[in-house]
């Protein structure tokens, strides 16, 4: 390795190194503790499905059994995007397209793939259902497509003003709330969904999420590719 | 569990674990990214083994896609390379990635 | 040791390499990197937990969590991207800590 490069002192990459192995040990003796001989929760999840409203039972713990744990991971992306926005999203180029001039190829290419992505994400969406898919990785493939259009040099549409975008990163988290509270005035508990809508609630929940989801990967990183040179010049290094 | 298949693991983590290693000794920020994507990617081929295909999907989409594509923006801001400290040389520009993190040059 | 067993253990070694990556290396990207496969790390581990059981399929609740997890990594990465492009600019470092805790590249080197 080349000398030049800044590392720890020779103590502290000495204590992280027995600390490590010390940690790798126990991670190790621990993970094969174990026991092999239980049916973890698969059979009781198996055994509910019927109430969850889907049939896959990955989904059904997603947006049903556990949907505790993705309703305050909607609300970490949401967060996570107000705080990239604040720290990056400032600035006023921000929403100007990443790449200046665009490549023709690659913004061809982009028109061309984008439609099938969203197409792809629908699939995702609904396949979550009764397959692997759902929406997560349908947010994933919406992302991505915008992503993909931000690199192709393709701008914000004028139709999507900063509050409508702030409405869409949100919406997924506000339908969510909004349905976890009012099952509580069908008789039930937060989030305990009525057997017989618990199908259309998931799917309502899963759509919202969807599109906040991809407009959250395409806010974080719009935003977070913010033009460098201004930056250079304040701080006065760079050229 | 077939021979084949056990080997294709043995191999699969192997790689896992060796470009973890060169990620996080790389010198080069562009280089070690480039890698990491490279990881998530088989990453997502470990989920399939695990026959965790959920998890394969939204890996290669966020892990590799989303993941990767902020990184290698973020590189592209700080210049690539893993010398985290403003020095009194004249910054490099595009070429300052393909050079060896050599701050005495 | 089963095939599961080898993933389990993988995922454990590449928390362990990336712990040491994350402490030892000054470079905030680094460490950010670092951070991504120690998540990895952690996931594998769960996936491989969550194939150790009797019943054919794997268990779905190790595998939900792990998909949470892999969303929030991804707006926790942003986030912590975005701050260190802005340490960067605001102080032309991309290290936590003041430079006279470490070598300046200059003047290191043997």
């Amino acid at each position: 390795m080349a000398s030049a490069v800044p590392e720890s002192p020779r103590g502290v990459r000495l204590a992280a190194g027995a600390l490590c192995a010390g940690f790798g040990v126990l991670l190790v003796r621990a993970v094969l503790a174990i026991p092999e001989d239980h049916s973890g929760l698969a059979p009781v999840v198996a055994e509910r499905l019927v109430d969850s409203g889907v049939k896959h039972p990955v989904t059904a713990v997603l947006l049903n059994f556990r949907s505790y744990d993705t309703l305050l991971e909607i609300a970490v992306l949401v967060l996570a995007t107000i705080g990239v926005l604040s720290v990056a999203g400032s600035h006023p180029r921000v929403w100007a397209p990443v790449a200046e001039e665009a490549d023709p190829v690659l913004s061809a290419l982009a028109r061309l793939l984008a439609p099938f992505m969203v197409l792809a994400s629908g699939y995702l969406l609904w396949a979550g259902e009764h397959a692997p898919g759902g929406a997560f990785q349908a947010g994933a493939v919406l992302g991505a497509a915008g992503v993909l259009l931000a690199l192709a040099g393709y701008a914000r549409p004028a139709w999507v003003t900063k509050f409508g975008l702030r409405v869409v990163i949100s919406v997924g988290f506000i339908v969510f709330l909004a349905i976890a509270v009012g099952v509580m005035f069908l008789g039930g508990v937060l989030l305990e969904y009525p057997r017989d809508y618990a199908k259309a609630l998931v799917l309502i929940v899963e759509t919202w999420l969807t599109v906040s989801i991809g407009a959250i990967l395409v806010s974080l990183f719009i935003a977070s590719a913010s033009p460098i040179e201004e930056l250079r010049a304040r701080t006065g290094s760079g050229r | 569990m077939t021979y084949s298949g056990y080997l294709y693991d043995l191999l699969l983590i192997g790689t896992l674990l060796w470009l973890a290693v060169r990620i996080l000794a790389e010198v080069k920020l562009f280089k070690a990214v480039v890698l990491f994507i490279a990881f998530g990617l088989l990453m997502a081929l470990a989920w399939v083994r695990l026959a965790a295909p959920d998890i394969a999907l939204a890996e290669a989409a966020i892990g590799a896609g989303i993941t990767g594509a902020l990184l290698l923006d973020a590189v592209g801001h700080m210049r690539g390379r893993a010398a985290p400290y403003p020095t009194d040389e004249p910054a490099g520009d595009a070429s300052a990635v393909t050079e060896m993190g050599d701050g005495r040059g | 040791m089963s095939q599961t067993d080898v993933y389990t253990l993988a995922g454990a070694a590449l928390f362990v390499i990336s712990l040491y990556g994350l402490i030892t290396r000054p470079h905030l990207i680094h460490k950010i990197l670092a951070l991504n496969i120690m998540s990895g790390g952690v996931f594998l581990v769960f996936v491989g937990i969550a194939r150790r059981v009797m019943t054919p399929d794997p268990d779905p609740l190790p595998h939900a969590m792990v998909l949470t997890g892999i969303v929030v990594t991804v707006s926790s990465t942003a986030y912590a991207l975005a701050l260190a492009k802005r340490i960067y600019s605001e102080t032309g470092a991309a290290v936590l800590d003041a430079p006279d805790v470490f070598e300046r590249p200059e003047a290191g080197g043997d």
